[in-house]
């Protein structure tokens, strides 16, 4: 799950961690009087989307006059921000934040991710911020660093002052910096991060350190026991038909073909996708149902699916290991009637009791292709979606 | 031969009693597992699936000395079980439980290694060796005892495996699902490698997906180390790149990871690709008749 900047920001001032002083505005009228309560003579404007690249779309802005800063929630709030890692669609933003103006000196990079290699959390950091950074990894690596932090241990003295170096900060900064590496590690591991990015830290005029963005993602599996963060959730940075799978517990991506996918298992899912791109079709969507396919779940599915207008035929490929397929065909002829399906559908049950569940397919009043065999099933998708 | 689990394996169930648990050690010890008891704290003393239920793992030790561990407890509760099984001299843990805290398995995966322990999962649906023992959630009825070792990341993916090279008369030596969870238990290799002493074995299907440079680290390995055949599929070929956020997931993975990155490595290092999913039955036959 992702934050918002001024949620990870909030974050970070809680662990002590050098943030501007800023409020968060969801209506452009309150822009004036969180200027005033701001202070100074001048503020950056930033829209809130869950991506990154904003400032080169023009959703980030140094304003001289409230007026402005009103100006450009007008402008932003309700619209979608089109950045280079959004989709074509891009985010809506539904709040602005607001912030007093840092003079820059210069800009750095630092962030932490779990590691699969390492099996560790592991901090980059580099002294070349900004938005160039993966090429400096590309073309330069030996101007990266990356340290893995010991779990059990947590970030040492020692390990700041290594990333310092390559961050080439002088003794003072050094010295601000070595708690800061603490308080990121005990931040990530409190709340259970999956990934964390400051880009740019920044040094200011002034010469001190200060966490200029904050990009910050949450292990979804461990959101029970972090009910802070759940709070956090923006269900308007997701696609609606995604959101609506994840709180059936359905894992949704929508895709630009037009064959529906039903099936159980992610690993499945993709290969299923594969296999109908391999026949020549093009694959709607990536859904998976879990491990337990019940008729409720399947009916949620079908739903979701169908919302698709492109959606002209439904695969549905099910390898019953937990669940029996006899079970499953029950589920999906029920689902079908339910939901009123008018395409066609192909279905393919292999696994515990398949061949039951075909016999209780076959015989149904509905019209459902019952396929075995996975590569004639989805052969007989591409050419009903034709 | 086989690897891992086998007739002797004494089977403890952690979680016994849950209802998950219990219909799958009752499959298990139907295919002939020797599941000698299971635990459940607060029940410790009753009797479930005519075995013995305990309170910890330290009293199942000294009453039936298991020497494996099958865990079904929910995901809060895994790093405490997985733990509670490696620190009483359990050789064997299998976590079948998805949704565990990536936190938690760093933990977990540093104090496991130092105990020498191997772990599988979690997220994962077990390891069978057909015709001696199920320790895990995939059906029994697909598998067929034979020379093809099968590892996988994905559960599904795995069954759909097993079963191509079942209807090819093949069988299965050992499977193994090495769960889709960011840090697992076991690696690729490290299964690749049990695999390659395994006289049974003749053939390794290695099943992998997009994310991650496990498969193209076992690629490596597989070049240097693994003198049997292998044949790999890698799922999501067709998947899109995702919406992204920041830049640091990119950075450590530095550009690789897409299916195409996987197949190029895998092929230079001399493993065959099954271009299709169900394809994967036909290449092994025609690999080991080759």
């Amino acid at each position: 799950m992702n934050l918002h900047e001024f949620q990870g920001k909030a974050l970070f001032a809680e662990y002590d961690l050098p943030v501007s002083n800023g409020k968060v505005i969801y209506d452009a009228e309150d822009a004036l009087k969180a200027c005033r309560d701001i202070g100074g003579s001048k503020w950056v404007v930033k829209a809130q989307v869950h991506a990154g690249g904003r400032g080169k779309s023009g959703g980030v802005k140094l304003v001289d006059t409230p007026d402005e800063a009103i100006e450009f929630s007008k402008n932003w709030l309700g619209k979608r921000l089109v950045t280079y890692q959004t989709d074509s669609k891009g985010q809506l933003v539904n709040s602005i934040l607001i912030e007093e103006c840092t003079d820059i000196a210069n800009e750095l990079y630092l962030s932490a991710v779990i590691d699969r290699d390492s099996q560790r959390v592991v901090f980059i950091g580099s002294s070349e911020g900004g938005v160039n950074i993966e090429e400096v990894a590309k073309n330069t690596p030996d101007k990266i660093i990356y340290e893995a932090i010991d779990p059990l241990c947590g970030a040492q003295g020692f390990q700041a002052r290594k990333i310092a170096k390559v961050l080439k900060l002088d003794a003072v900064q050094t010295k601000q910096f070595t708690p800061m590496l603490k308080n990121l590690m005990k931040l990530f591991v409190e709340k259970d991060l999956s990934l964390l990015e400051i880009n740019p830290l920044v040094i200011t005029s002034g010469g001190n350190l200060h966490c200029l963005d904050a990009k910050i993602n949450i292990d979804t599996n461990a959101i029970y026991r972090q009910p802070d963060i759940a709070e956090m959730h923006d269900p308007s940075q997701e696609d609606p038909r995604e959101s609506e799978a994840a709180k059936n517990d359905l894992s949704y991506v929508s895709l630009d073909g037009n064959i529906g996918c039903m099936v159980n298992g992610a690993g499945l899912a993709m290969g299923t996708m594969d296999t109908i791109k391999y026949f020549g079709g093009n694959p709607a969507n990536f859904l998976d149902v879990g491990g337990t396919a019940t008729q409720e779940r399947v009916s949620k599915a079908f739903k979701i699916i169908l919302d698709d207008p492109e959606v002209k035929v439904v695969l549905v490929n099910i390898f019953g290991g937990i669940v029996r397929c006899d079970l499953i065909a029950e589920g999906v002829i029920a689902a079908i009637e339910e939901v009123g399906v008018e395409i066609p559908v192909v279905v393919r049950l292999e696994g515990n009791n398949a061949d039951l569940g075909s016999e209780i397919l076959s015989k149904a009043d509905i019209k459902i292709e019952s396929i075995n065999n996975l590569g004639d099933a989805a052969r007989k998708a591409v050419e009903l979606a034709k | 031969m086989s690897i891992l689990v086998n007739k002797e394996t004494r089977v403890i169930v952690q979680g016994f009693t849950g209802s998950q648990a219990t219909l799958h050690s009752e499959q298990a010890i139907e295919y002939g597992t020797n599941i000698v008891g299971g635990i459940t704290p607060g029940k410790g003393g009753q009797t479930h699936l005519g075995q013995p239920v305990f309170d910890t793992m330290e009293e199942a030790k000294k009453a039936v000395n298991p020497n494996a561990s099958l865990i079904f407890v929910p995901a809060p509760f895994c790093k405490d079980s997985i733990l509670e099984a490696a620190e009483s001299g359990i050789e064997l843990i299998i976590c079948i439980t998805e949704g565990v805290p990536t936190l938690d398995m760093l933990d977990v995966k540093k104090r496991v290694d130092e105990l020498g322990v191997t772990l599988i999962g979690p997220n994962c649906p077990g390891v069978i060796t057909p015709g001696e023992a199920k320790l895990g959630i995939m059906p029994a009825s697909i598998h067929m005892p034979g020379t093809v070792g099968i590892i996988s990341r994905s559960g599904t993916l795995t069954y759909e495996a097993v079963k191509q090279t079942t209807d090819l008369g093949l069988g299965q030596s050992s499977c193994v699902g090495i769960g889709g969870d960011p840090i697992p238990g076991s690696s690729f290799i490290d299964i690749l490698k049990l695999f390659e002493n395994d006289e049974q074995t003749k053939a390794i299907v290695m099943v992998g997906e997009i994310g991650g440079t496990a498969e193209e680290d076992a690629a490596e390995y597989i070049k240097n180390h693994i003198s049997k055949p292998v044949i790999s599929y890698i799922a999501g070929q067709t998947a899109p790149a995702g919406k992204r956020m920041g830049h640091a997931g990119a950075i450590i993975a530095g550009g690789k990871g897409t299916a195409a990155d996987k197949i190029a490595k895998l092929k230079e290092c001399g493993v065959h690709i099954a271009d299709n999913l169900v394809e994967i039955g036909a290449k092994v036959a025609e690999v080991i008749n080759s």
